[in-house]
């Protein structure tokens, strides 16, 4: 029993602070979240009764909610789809050794390092909605290059708008999927390919029998990230359009709620938000888990 | 010890080294030639696109508002900044002093915000990752992913008890509040990068001070964290980033005028008209430039830091 103690004690000891900590500011807050969720904590005024699921009720039966979703819903599919493709692309291109290769990678992710206030700044003159004479940004390229056609509101309309909040997004983490990508090429042992070409493989088959299969874990890491951070997208759309209609989504919605005080309301929205995220999360983790206990 | 990306190229990867010796014809040396000549073609293309919004910061940060014109928006400055103004007016110089002021005193506040917070996360993190990598108490497994799932989950899910608890504690707005979150939400990565880091480390080096009958934390000490700086300097930069750029806790939990760089570049951005675009971009090239210049200096190790996102890194 001592021995036990002695064995295992002290480590706990190191580790028991942030334990302690992240108990009670992740899983703590979390809970009160959703216990706020389930009040009629409407108002500044504290006095609380227990309602259930009202506010959840509520939330789904407003039309501004479901088009807040629905902008997420077209947000995060032209966000993964472009960092994916750019991504897996500028990998591609680089992988087969080209001269100043630290030079595009470097480019390609330096994006990531600037903050999406700051990008925001730049990104609002570029997709400014202006168009014709009065037109600057990217529609002034449109028109200098005679496709007018090309021009357009961007994010100023309730429908698509949401897809060119997706532009900025890109260009700031598409680089860091080609750096996973990268890292996945590099990860392919250089036999596998010289055995597939001896065995006469075209380079398509050896595409889709030797690298593809050798990518899909990066593939998944980097699908899981940048979904996570698509559903958590806040700050761009602060910078770029503040907390509008057109460009509304759940997380800043939230940010509406709590700043008019309905403490009910954000906590709802936060916990709608937090399911989202883990049912992409916690299967990944549980399966990253298992994948380092089979390796050993 | 150093850290590795996983992007170092591996020796024998070339194309060269897969083609050489073996008979070609010159029809497909043409090709490979041409469909060459494209790839670069298009990653300069790639390249011009990505750096086409810097080229857009600096140009119009440059340009006084009264030669501020659509038609001429991409286009260089009418009158560079050391010309003479119009009139007498305003030149590229003045958005730049006025960025400054509106922003300097909170990058200085920002600076002392984001150097603790880096700190303190990452020696904790360090401690922690050295007791996950090398003690197998029961329940390791599950310890790790508990504290790993708070670097995944969306902050706006703790956000409305923990704006709650600022106000009813009387917590300042100001970057100390900050200080303290930003060390509590970056202790997940931080622990992660040093496990991962600390599995890389000989066993034996550790054993040896066991058997010396040294304790943990002696070992911890005096062996283990000397090998640390690689693993420090990937925490430090990853939380210095992201406390640097963070918005998210800035608006809910400071105000404008005791919170970080952030909230005062997007206060300055925000009064921003097609005239006075100018000194909401210089103010984005200065809020960046520490950012920037950590990206250009230790780039190796924030791709380090960026990687380990993945969790297997």
């Amino acid at each position: 029993m001592k021995k036990g103690y002695k064995n295992w004690g002290p480590p706990l000891l190191l580790i028991a602070p942030t334990i302690v900590v992240l108990g009670i500011f992740v899983y703590g807050l979390i809970g009160a979240n959703i216990s706020v969720s389930l009040s009629n904590r409407n108002s500044l005024v504290p006095a609380t009764e227990f309602v259930g699921l009202d506010n959840y009720f509520a939330l789904f039966a407003e039309e501004r909610f479901i088009h807040s979703l629905q902008n997420l819903g077209v947000f995060t599919v032209f966000f993964i789809g472009g960092t994916m493709i750019f991504g897996f692309l500028w990998a591609w291109m680089l992988d087969k050794g080209v001269t100043a290769e630290g030079v595009f990678r470097s480019v390609f992710l330096f994006p990531m390092a600037i903050s999406f206030v700051a990008s925001g700044v730049v990104w609002r003159w570029l997709l400014n909605s202006a168009e014709g004479d009065r037109a600057s940004g990217l529609n002034r390229v449109f028109e200098n290059l005679g496709l007018d056609f090309l021009q357009n509101s961007w994010w100023n309309e309730p429908g698509w708008g949401m897809a060119a909040i997706a532009l900025p997004a890109i260009w700031q983490l598409a680089g860091y999927v080609m750096a996973l990508f990268l890292s996945g090429f590099r990860g392919i042992p250089e036999e596998l390919r010289e055995a597939a070409r001896m065995d006469g493989a075209t380079e398509w088959k050896l595409y889709r029998y030797v690298i593809f299969p050798q990518l899909s874990p990066v593939a998944l890491s980097a699908l899981i990230i940048v979904g996570h951070m698509s559903l958590k997208v806040f700050d761009l759309i602060m910078a770029i359009t503040k907390s509008i209609y057109q460009t509304e989504v759940p997380a800043t919605y939230l940010w509406v709620a709590l700043t008019s005080n309905d403490y009910a309301k954000s906590a709802t929205i936060a916990t709608i938000l937090l399911l989202f995220v883990a049912v992409v999360i916690v299967p990944y983790l549980i399966y990253t888990a298992r994948a380092e206990k089979r390796q050993g | 010890m150093s850290v590795s990306t996983g992007l170092e190229k591996k020796p024998g990867s070339t194309e060269t080294s897969r083609t050489s010796g073996m008979p070609q014809q010159s029809s497909i040396r043409v090709r490979a030639g041409l469909s060459r000549t494209a790839k670069y073609v298009l990653l300069v293309l790639f390249l011009i696109i990505v750096l086409m919004p810097v080229y857009v910061l600096i140009v119009t940060s440059l340009k006084p508002p009264q030669d501020v014109n659509p038609a001429t928006s991409w286009g260089l400055p009418v009158r560079w900044p050391w010309e003479p103004a119009f009139e007498g007016g305003p030149t590229g110089f003045d958005n730049w002093a006025l960025a400054w002021n509106a922003l300097s005193a909170s990058i200085g506040r920002t600076f002392l915000l984001a150097i603790p917070a880096a700190l303190i996360a990452s020696f904790l993190g360090a401690m922690n990752g050295f007791v996950l990598a090398r003690w197998r108490f029961p329940y390791a497994d599950v310890v790790f992913t508990f504290i790993l799932f708070g670097m995944f989950i969306p902050y706006q899910a703790i956000m409305t008890p923990l704006v709650q608890m600022k106000t009813s504690l009387g917590l300042p707005s100001d970057v100390s509040t900050l200080l303290v979150v930003h060390v509590i939400y970056g202790l997940p990565i931080c622990t992660l990068i040093f496990r991962n880091y600390y599995a890389g480390i000989p066993h034996e080096l550790m054993e040896a001070a066991r058997m010396d009958g040294s304790g943990m934390l002696r070992t911890f000490r005096s062996i283990v964290l000397p090998l640390s700086l690689p693993g420090f300097v990937v925490t430090i930069i990853w939380q210095f980033t992201s406390a640097w750029n963070d918005f998210l806790f800035a608006l809910f939990l400071s105000n404008q005028n005791e919170g970080p760089v952030s909230l005062a570049l997007n206060n300055l951005a925000q009064g921003a008209q097609l005239a006075n675009y100018g000194a909401a971009m210089a103010g984005a090239l200065l809020a960046s430039l520490p950012t920037l210049v950590v990206y250009i200096v230790l780039g190796k190790y924030f791709i380090g830091g960026l990687m380990s996102g993945s969790v297997k890194s």
